[in-house]
């Protein structure tokens, strides 16, 4: 089985966020793996392990799990943080061209590189904590032709059968629903509790293979991606002033009618 | 064609986001609405929609791709000059697909747009205000709820029938069964013009936030502590990694108001906080502030609101 995870470096969500012109300043703030796609590796390593001779992922297990991001060169640095959670080996899309690319333009060179890969499950997180959108997992299953299993909540894999199951887990409630490889899963937090990359997990991803490839690497030309083929246009990002402190009382046995008096002159109730 | 929508539903009703998303469409042009439950459509009448579309062959329970495949030859045929979806999470689902299907630029969460189709979008948990545009084919956006006020409709919009023709591409995938959400006879968090969120200081015990929460009408939230804790389900989830709410109330309970929480409230009309510790980030920004332990101060909330009733 060839599993590849789709995975994305982020500005580091516990810090403030803001723009630079048109896009997002990713300069001045620390970068990390995306959080959500923490949990599309552990379930890309806790499927492996399911259906590994050794109960193990890696060498010996019989299947891989490579990790694949678009990104500029310090991507790497979360591409490591997969590789140390498990995963075999990574592909890093990395081409100055890319930069402004939007989720249409991000979808095509994921999709690219995946057919190329001939994969049987592509797992992603549900969003990234930057863009927020929730549309490149859907993306990829309409540009590929895969089948969609998205928001699984829980998973399961029969890689003789080629059957994957899903509980997709939405607002709405829950749907059970299935498919036969090649899958596209994207799976929400609840799905499992991303492991710490153990220092042996560390040495060893300082020697797993991170293979760079340009736009051209994977047969697609400048003028298909990037900020000038962008089919949505930012005309202004603008502060907004920060919302300011209202009235704070001390509950002095009457927080609660206060609360309420309050809540009635604003006409809430 | 001007502006096309995609009606959903709450237990069998048009829901308000589909009413908003009229309200928003008729700055654009004529109003056509895309229903895939004939039964919503003499519903329809009550909102500012012209033209119906009702999809043949599939239901609002189809899947993303089988419901993304008809909107999109619906596009196809009409060239509409946008086509707006409420922003759950199968609407962003299907205006993804429809996007890539039809050529066409996509923008999510937006909360308004006007005639001319540059939208306004509140990011980074509210911090910062972006005005957009998409530059090719059919504008594709997706709304968050509680964006505009729904505008009463005033006749019956004129009808005709879509058969869709399915590709084997739409049907890889399979809904074997369902299970629907327990509801409680709370309204849908993304959904509720009230909100009432637990966060650590409730020590996994929600039962004073849901009463308050039941006095008001609102739906339940809890922040991340809360629901990793496992106290309250990760569907209930507000914040950076869960959802993003937008009521006209939001009430904080037992919550700091770390800057993952509040980018998922942060853009509520009127925030109200009560936590023990005066120092509370959440404080920063609520309307009104309570310093003291939520056990005495929700109670005495619920049974105030009771007696006003």
């Amino acid at each position: 089985m060839k599993i590849a995870v789709c995975v994305k470096q982020v500005p580091d969500s516990w810090a403030e966020k803001k723009m630079n012109g048109q896009v997002l300043d990713r300069a001045g703030v620390d970068a990390v793996l995306n959080d959500l796609d923490e949990y599309a590796v552990e379930s890309a390593l806790q499927i492996v392990e399911a259906n590994s001779p050794t109960k193990e992922a890696g060498e010996g297990s019989g299947h891989t799990i490579t990790l694949i991001s678009m990104g500029p060169e310090r991507a790497t640095e979360a591409i490591r943080k997969g590789l140390s959670m498990g995963a075999d080996d990574a592909i890093h899309i990395c081409d100055d061209a890319l930069a402004g690319s939007d989720a249409l333009a991000t979808s095509l060179v994921l999709s690219e590189v995946i057919k190329a890969g001939g994969f049987d499950l592509i797992l992603c997180g549900t969003e990234s904590t930057d863009a927020r959108m929730s549309v490149i997992p859907a993306m990829l299953a309409q540009r590929l032709g895969y089948a969609q299993l998205t928001f699984a909540g829980s998973i399961s894999v029969d890689p003789a059968s080629s059957q994957v199951k899903v509980a997709r887990t939405t607002e709405v409630g829950i749907e059970n629903m299935e498919a036969k490889f090649p899958v596209v899963v994207s799976v929400v937090e609840k799905i499992n509790e991303p492991r710490y990359p153990s220092f042996k997990g560390i040495m060893a991803a300082k020697k797993k293979v991170i293979s760079t490839k340009s736009l051209g690497d994977i047969g697609l030309g400048a003028d298909s991606v990037g900020a000038k083929a962008a089919w949505s246009t930012v005309k202004d990002a603008l502060l907004r002033p920060a919302r300011t402190a209202g009235v704070k009382v001390e509950d002095g046995g009457d927080g609660g009618t206060k609360l309420v008096d309050f809540l009635a002159e604003k006409r809430v109730i | 064609m001007s502006a096309l929508i995609l009606v959903d539903s709450v237990d069998g009703k048009v829901s308000k986001s589909s009413g908003e998303l009229a309200s928003f469409a008729k700055r654009i042009g004529e109003v056509t609405a895309i229903v895939f439950d004939a039964a919503l459509v003499s519903q329809l009448s009550a909102y500012q929609i012209d033209k119906v579309i009702t999809v043949k062959d599939l239901t609002g329970a189809a899947t993303v791709a089988e419901m993304s495949e008809a909107i999109s030859q619906i596009v196809a045929a009409k060239s509409p000059k946008a086509l707006l979806i409420t922003s759950s999470a199968k609407g962003k689902e299907i205006a993804a697909r429809v996007a890539v299907a039809t050529n066409s630029g996509i923008i999510t969460d937006a909360i308004d747009v006007d005639s001319n189709l540059i939208t306004t979008q509140s990011v980074f948990g509210g911090g910062t205000t972006v005005h957009a545009a998409v530059n090719h084919g059919c504008a594709v956006i997706t709304f968050r709820s509680n964006s505009v006020e729904v505008i009463a409709g005033s006749g019956t919009p004129s009808s005709e029938e879509f058969t869709p023709t399915l590709s084997p591409a739409a049907k890889l995938a399979t809904i074997t069964s369902v299970e629907p959400a327990v509801k409680g006879g709370r309204p849908e968090l993304t959904e509720a013009s009230i909100v009432v969120s637990g966060g650590r200081g409730t020590n996994g015990d929600f039962k004073p936030v849901e009463a308050l929460a039941d006095a008001l009408g609102a739906a339940v939230g809890a922040s991340r502590a809360a629901t990793d804790a496992g106290w309250y389900p990760h569907s209930h989830q507000v914040g950076q990694t869960g959802k993003t709410v937008s009521p006209q109330l939001y009430v904080a309970a037992g919550i700091s108001g770390a800057i993952q929480h509040r980018a998922g409230m942060q853009t509520s009309k009127l925030i109200v906080a009560v936590n023990k510790d005066p120092e509370a980030p959440i404080f920063e920004l609520a309307d009104f502030g309570v310093v003291g332990d939520l056990f005495n101060v929700l109670p005495q909330a619920t049974s105030a609101i009771a007696a006003k009733k």
